[in-house]
């Protein structure tokens, strides 16, 4: 495969099946690598879309600075292209998430501001917004509610899918700012009848839920309910039982929020097996487990790495 | 057996600091007025004229009930009910 740029070869990812790991030949699990982007998640596809998004409307010209609230995926995503169209770019990040991510984002040049563990993205969203207030002349691309970020999924990703699974049954993905689940979700209801779009939502510890009021709860503008078939809520118990069971059972070395979306996903199999019905299950994989090992999510017993996940914005 | 209900940090003034209340109903209407008989003001917390409140989400048996029937999602004994505030989170 040939790209003229780095940035070119976003997407296109491969859709790989898990047999150990599907219940039946008739009951499937498949497996789409989105660490196989240019900065290693899911995020480039959004990031490249909202960045050329505001270039074609003029928002962006060379020396400008973007500004984001982002606990790693999107900055790290975001750092690259701003490094190579020569933008600067601050990141309001939680200070409770890995080391690895902070890492990357300096490594590409970006700047970091922390925001206050307790109140995790909420509380980052709302210092980027001030932020943005504050310096009008900053442009905030603001993922949680740019269409863009949700319109390169039903670009891309829904197309691949449909491409490589023409008889997919499920797809789940992670739900953060819901882009990935609004964009594959829309495009593969318009194409596929019956399709189940389900949803895989990591459960924090206290502190990530920790509002001064219930006025400060945050939905991103993106989400649209309607969209979704269901919604699972995942312990970080279960999604890092689920994450070492892939790398373990399918020797797939993914991040945390793989195993949240494993865990739905096992779910749905079980019941589609359960039914007697045939199920094509379309997991997204949102990146690879390297900005996880400093969690210490893949040593040691479970016990172990689920304490020390408590009080971390983990995916 | 009962309905065990886990309560967000940020409403356990209602339950006098308890991170866990126990309740009955046969859907979820019916379990919060039970809850609201032993915990007033907790019902308002969640609820609102068009239904569950906005920044509210509540999970039976780790599934959000909007997506199950909402208010009018059955519940029975043995269930687990999760009220959490909507939150950002991570993953972005």
């Amino acid at each position: 495969m040939r790209y003229d740029s780095l940035l070119d070869s976003v997407g296109g990812t491969p859709l790989v099946g898990l047999p150990r790991l599907s219940p039946s030949p008739d009951v499937r699990l498949w497996a789409k690598l989105e660490d196989r982007n240019p900065t290693g998640s899911v995020k480039d596809r959004a990031a490249f879309c909202m960045v050329a998004s505001a270039e074609k409307d003029g928002l962006l010209s060379p020396g400008a600075t973007i500004l984001e609230p982002t606990s790693g995926n999107t900055g790290i995503s975001l750092a690259l292209v701003a490094r190579l169209h020569g933008y600067r770019l601050i990141c309001v990040m939680p200070e409770n998430t890995s080391a690895e991510r902070r890492q990357l984002l300096e490594l590409y040049g970006a700047s970091i501001i922390s925001s206050p563990a307790a109140g995790g993205s909420n509380e980052a969203v709302r210092v980027a917004k001030e932020l943005a207030a504050a310096h009008p002349d900053w442009v905030m691309l603001y993922q949680y509610g740019n269409e863009a970020n949700s319109r390169a999924h039903y670009e891309t990703t829904g197309p691949e899918l449909l491409a490589d699974l023409p008889q997919i049954t499920h797809f789940v993905a992670g739900l953060g700012t819901s882009g990935t689940l609004m964009g594959t979700g829309r495009y593969l209801r318009e194409q596929v009848p019956g399709v189940q779009v389900v949803a895989a939502e990591p459960r924090y510890g206290e502190l990530v839920y920790g509002l001064r009021n219930m006025d400060e709860g945050f939905v991103p503008e993106l989400y649209d309910e309607s969209v979704l078939t269901r919604r699972f809520s995942v312990s970080s118990a279960d999604a890092l039982r689920r994450t070492r069971e892939l790398l373990e059972v399918e020797g797939l070395f993914a991040g945390i929020s793989s195993g949240c979306v494993l865990h739905a996903g096992l779910a749905l199999a079980g019941r589609a097996q359960a039914d007697g019905q045939r199920a094509d299950i379309a997991l997204l994989i949102a990146d690879g487990g390297w900005k996880y090992l400093s969690t210490g999510a893949y040593g040691g017993s479970l016990a172990e790495a689920e304490s020390r996940l408590e009080g971390q914005l983990w995916a | 057996m009962a309905i065990e209900v886990r309560i967000p940090t940020i409403l356990r003034t209602y339950t006098g600091g308890a991170k866990s209340v126990e309740g009955a109903g046969d859907t979820l209407a019916g379990l919060f007025s039970d809850l609201e008989s032993r915990h007033g003001g907790l019902r308002d917390r969640l609820v609102d004229e068009a239904g569950l409140r906005r920044f509210i989400n509540v999970y039976l048996n780790d599934e959000d009930v909007r997506f199950l029937g909402g208010l009018e999602a059955p519940v029975r004994d043995g269930d687990t009910v999760t009220v959490l505030p909507a939150v950002a989170g991570g993953m972005a």
